[in-house]
């Protein structure tokens, strides 16, 4: 306390992760796509919509990726940018009337602004504070979508109700099916788009940022730019998957998108290995399984065994998935050759 | 050609063989849906069992001892209850998400007593599309009251809004020019009781001077009730759940502020509530209730809570009879029983509602004496009497007549 | 005008809980250079543990005495446990244990002690502080104990070799090391001592906000952004910062027409990061220069 200022090399809150790393190889990506698209039509309608489900937080996990794992920005707020997205899709379904499909892009640009704005005064703040912010904007997000004077668009503390939409042209698939497969297009585009997007230039300028952002500024790259483009396309992305999400629970409300939402999200990123595209299916499905199998272990202590089985991630896997993912490739790697 | 003695035989043994043939088929009446078979019935629940609703766990488990207990003495009809029960942790998405698996992975014949608004609303399009009964909802709000539009769903206890307008009536009866200020959750709990209130005042709404809500996540409302005595209201009334009840009886002691405190019933509960905030600030304190209360010794030779005693001991003796919300999953379950009883052999989700729907004056071992449960076609909440009590001493003293909250009453 | 000082005073008494909560918060911080959010659930935990042995009959100022032994050793002990072999893993994955740590400790008290809130008692009583309505001896003694603690951390960190130890270890932990300090066991009494700090939190806000398992929750983020508004290196800024942030609340929540109630913490975390953007080292904290 009697110094006057407090130097410190401060090691970046986000480990670098190398670009190549961030994606997986062409062969296991075509198995995970064919598994992807042949499950469903083996299974009951509620596993569907449980993959449903799976994708959806997969891709809010996905945008999670591109800002902490990409650009570095510690965020815990996605949950706003989700309950977002949610109620743009309820509201211009219910109360417009518009087709769902069309919904989504709406979402994800409305969202985009939102990110966009919140990341301005974001710029000045890093790593714990930076936490700080996105947390408040978290626990600030149910609150506004009570408010009353919103209540006639949003149905206000009752919610509202979205109409699950049919397959189209009368193909003869549930609408879980449908909207399974609709989903999934919409996830492949998205990761597409994601991984084309790390690997531009743009994504050079975000992993630069992440990894020092002094040396980032002093080369020339527009940091404040690309840090609120982070920030944008991150919400952007969530919004979406908070659409879908909707769609497929036929229901927002302001209780489902709270702080716990958030932290589940960001969770899902540290199993799935940060920054690491591929994982956040993996983070995903930690996050929506796991509590169902600690419940099946004790009702009671749910809780304590959900933190127990995470705690067993991190300390067998530091660094998620993706460690998992290298120790396998190079056991393939010995394979080949032995 | 047969004898006169053969034809006869003929006819005897057809006419025989006929009438075993088609009582055989009326015997073999037993219609079953998903969920229901010859030995068992398989019942749903989602229950808050971890989160921010967490104290409200103790439902699900009472009623999962009260079915151990049926089970043990025979079953209803000779079929065991099989009780399935999920945790959402009060979160609407994963409602549905266990109300799916219920419905679609265990093949549940009724989903019964899932628990919170926002779940329930959640879920109440799935299981009117899917056809399967959403019974005896544990919570107050009035929507569930609605067989035209939602025909498999059914409330159990009175609702908010009724409850509300049987304090607007003892307010205009004994106070009416009270001065009343208001502290409401700021959720559906708390918004609906406020609505039942002003209706029930009708045109003298105005005898309201303040309301103050208040969120959750909020640690304390001790400067809510600062604010509220500042207005110079003479009539408290405390919209509020447990944990906030007890600070608002407290602060209301601190700040030397005595008026007219009114507490909701979810808040009433003596052990709960009323011991934590201090019985010596508790005193004259006015609430409603449909059910005994557990730590009301006039009740302690009372058949029916004497029954409920004896349940604890032997098959949840971990169980706080002190906790409204025990009372509360005996009288649910006691509830389902009675109707899956009525169903007799005719288990289909339709008969489930039918039978529901038929109640006529079910007295349950808990619900105060007075208070019945009537259903019908167009009425689908079955406890809708309260009675007003006066908290002196240690427990509550009822006073009145069990009055029904009906708006038109 | 009434109502303006009312407010004040309320907002005082109610910042008293956040300035606790947030000196616990800064003590964590100076050992661990990171928020702990399991830090809520620990003084939760450390609570119930009080009142348990003042329900075996051991008396208020006994069970207290006990209650801090106890949880520094648990401090120490989940360090030790847990989180040391994160060490090397990066920040987030400590940050996913102590989310891991929070759902733990909740889920547990939960099931020995039940969701029921329980009373607990107060040393000062509960009767007007000095006639006030407004203030009861209980929150009085609370902001008393508060600046008692303020005064001990001070001397502490300035005065004492250790405290001088542990502040090296946390800022320069390469260079602490060459002088010979031992960074491992630093970062366990730093956990031991928030624990310690965090538990007389707990033990102070119970009686106001009654004890049950999710009594923190709500206290914790307002002691994070206390925390943060005063300084995260600076005790001191940490209880001014839950003062400000219990008076700003409250007039926020009387003054602001229409949606101040609803939106009563929304807004103060927005005073918050407003004044980060101004001051990114809080009000009271030192600036934090960055080398390449």
């Amino acid at each position: 306390m009697s110094a006057i200022q407090e130097v410190v090399t401060e090691a970046p809150t986000v480990e670098a992760v190398p670009k190549r790393a961030m994606t997986l190889g062409a062969g296991s990506s075509l198995v995970m796509l064919a598994l992807l698209i042949l499950v469903p039509l083996f299974v009951k309608n509620f596993i569907i919509f449980q993959l449903t489900m799976l994708l959806i937080y997969g891709l809010a996990v996905l945008a999670l990726n591109i800002l902490t794992g990409g650009s570095g920005q510690f965020s815990l707020g996605q949950s706003a940018f989700y309950g977002v997205g949610a109620y743009t899709s309820a509201i211009l379904m219910e109360h417009v009337g518009m087709n769902y499909a069309l919904t989504l892009p709406i979402a994800g640009v409305i969202c985009f602004a939102f990110g966009f704005l919140f990341g301005q005064p974001a710029l000045r703040l890093s790593g714990v504070y930076l936490a700080l912010a996105t947390f408040a904007l978290a626990t600030a997000m149910p609150q506004l979508l009570k408010l009353g004077y919103f209540e006639p668009w949003t149905g206000g503390v009752q919610g509202l109700v979205v109409t699950k939409p049919d397959a189209p042209f009368g193909l003869p698939m549930s609408q879980d099916m449908w909207l399974y497969y609709f989903t999934l297009a919409v996830t492949i585009a998205i990761y597409i788009f994601s991984v084309n997007l790390l690997k531009s230039r743009s994504g050079r300028a975000f992993m630069a940022i992440r990894d020092n952002e002094i040396a980032a500024s002093a080369m020339g790259v527009d940091v404040a730019l690309y840090k609120t483009l982070a920030f944008g396309v991150s919400a952007g992305i969530t919004g979406v998957a908070g659409g879908l999400g909707a769609i497929a629970v036929q229901f927002v409300a302001p209780d489902s998108y709270t702080i716990t939402l958030a932290i589940s999200l960001f969770l899902g990123m540290v199993v799935g290995g940060v920054g690491w595209l591929p994982g956040s299916i993996v983070g995903s499905a930690f996050i929506i399984f796991v509590p169902n199998i600690a419940e099946g272990i004790s009702k009671g202590l749910s809780g304590a065994v959900f933190g127990v089985l995470l705690f067993l991630v991190i300390f067998l896997v530091p660094h998620g998935a993706r460690q998992v993912a290298i120790v396998a490739q190079q056991m393939l790697g010995k394979l080949k050759k032995g | 050609m047969l004898s006169r003695q053969e034809l006869r035989i003929a006819a005897f043994s057809t006419a025989v063989i006929l009438l075993s043939a088609t009582s055989g088929a009326a015997l073999a009446q037993k219609k079953y849906d998903t969920g229901a078979t010859d030995t068992e019935i398989k019942i749903g629940n989602i229950m808050p069992y971890s989160g921010p609703a967490s104290a409200y766990g103790v439902i699900g488990k009472t009623e999962e001892a009260y079915f151990k207990k049926i089970n043990a003495e025979g079953g209803v009809n000779g079929r065991k209850i099989d009780f399935v029960t999920y945790d959402d942790g009060y979160s609407p998405p994963k409602a549905v998400e266990q109300a799916r698996k219920l419905v679609e992975s265990d093949e549940v014949l009724v989903v019964f007593n899932p628990l919170g608004t926002p779940s329930n609303s959640a879920i109440q399009k799935y299981l009117n599309s899917k056809k399967v009964p959403q019974l005896f909802v544990a919570t107050g709000a009035t929507k569930w009251n609605d067989p035209k539009s939602f025909p498999w769903t059914m409330g159990w206890q009175p609702s908010y809004q009724s409850e509300g307008r049987i304090y607007a009536k003892f307010l205009l009866k004994e106070k009416p020019d009270a001065k009343i200020a208001v502290l409401f959750q700021n959720d559906d709990f708390g918004k609906d009781y406020l609505k039942g209130l002003k209706d029930g005042l009708g045109a003298k709404a105005s005898m309201i001077v303040a309301e103050e809500s208040y969120e959750t996540t909020e640690p304390t409302i001790d400067n809510h009730i600062v604010k509220l005595k500042a207005t110079g209201a003479d009539t408290f009334m405390s919209v509020t759940t447990p944990k906030f009840a007890a600070q608002a009886i407290k602060k209301l002691a601190e700040i030397e502020w005595k008026p007219l405190h009114i507490v909701v019933n979810v808040s009433a509960s003596v052990g709960s509530v009323l011991k934590p905030a201090g019985f010596e600030n508790s005193q004259g304190i006015l609430s409603a209730a449909y059910a005994k209360d557990g730590a009301d010794s006039q009740w302690d030779n009372d058949p029916g809570m004497k029954k409920f005693y004896a349940f604890l001991e032997k098959y949840y003796p971990e169980g706080n009879k002190l906790d409204g919300s025990v009372v509360y999953g005996y009288g649910a379950a006691q509830t389902l029983v009675k109707v899956l009883q009525m169903c007799g052999d005719d288990l289909t989700r339709a008969n489930v509602m039918k039978q529901a729907a038929s109640l006529k004056d079910f007295t349950p071992d808990t619900l105060l004496p007075g208070v019945k449960i009537n259903t019908s076609d167009t009425d689908f909440a079955p406890i809708e009497q309260l009675q007003m009590m006066r908290f002196k001493g240690e427990k509550w003293d009822l006073f009145g007549d069990t009055i029904s909250g009906e708006l038109n009453n | 005008m009434e109502l303006f000082t009312n407010q004040i005073l309320a907002g005082i008494a109610t910042g008293a809980i956040y300035a606790c909560m947030a000196l616990a918060v800064v003590m964590i911080y100076q050992a661990i250079d990171h928020l702990n959010f399991a830090q809520g659930e620990m003084a939760m935990f450390s609570t119930f543990i009080s009142w348990q042995l003042m329900q075996w009959g051991i008396p208020y100022w006994g069970a207290f005495v006990l209650t801090l032994a106890i949880s520094f050793a648990g401090g120490i002990a989940i360090e030790r446990l847990l989180f040391k072999p994160l060490a090397k893993a990066p920040i987030l994955t400590n940050v996913a244990g102590f989310i891991a740590l929070f759902a733990i400790i909740n889920s547990v008290a939960g099931l020995i002690w039940d969701f029921t809130i329980k009373q607990y008692p107060t040393p000062f009583g509960s009767h007007p502080f000095l006639g006030s309505q407004l203030i009861s001896t209980h929150q009085a003694g609370m902001i008393g104990v508060t600046i008692l603690l303020l005064i001990g951390l001070f001397f502490f960190f300035q005065f004492t070799r250790i405290g001088l130890a542990m502040r090296a270890a946390a800022s320069l932990p390469e260079s602490a090391r060459l002088v010979g300090i031992n960074t491992s066991w630093m970062i366990a009494l730093g956990w031991g001592m928030a624990a310690a700090i965090g538990s007389i939190a707990g033990m102070l806000i119970a009686p106001v906000v009654f004890l049950e398992p999710n009594m923190m929750g709500g206290v914790l983020i307002y002691g994070f952004a206390a925390a943060v508004l005063g300084g995260l290196t600076s005790p001191f800024g940490a209880v001014i910062g839950g003062f400000l942030v219990g008076i700003f609340e409250n007039l926020a929540g009387t003054y602001i027409p229409g949606v101040g109630n609803e939106l009563k913490l929304p807004i103060a975390l927005a005073l918050i990061i407003t004044v980060l953007v101004v001051k990114p080292a809080g009000l009271f904290g030192r600036p934090i220069v960055k080398r390449v």
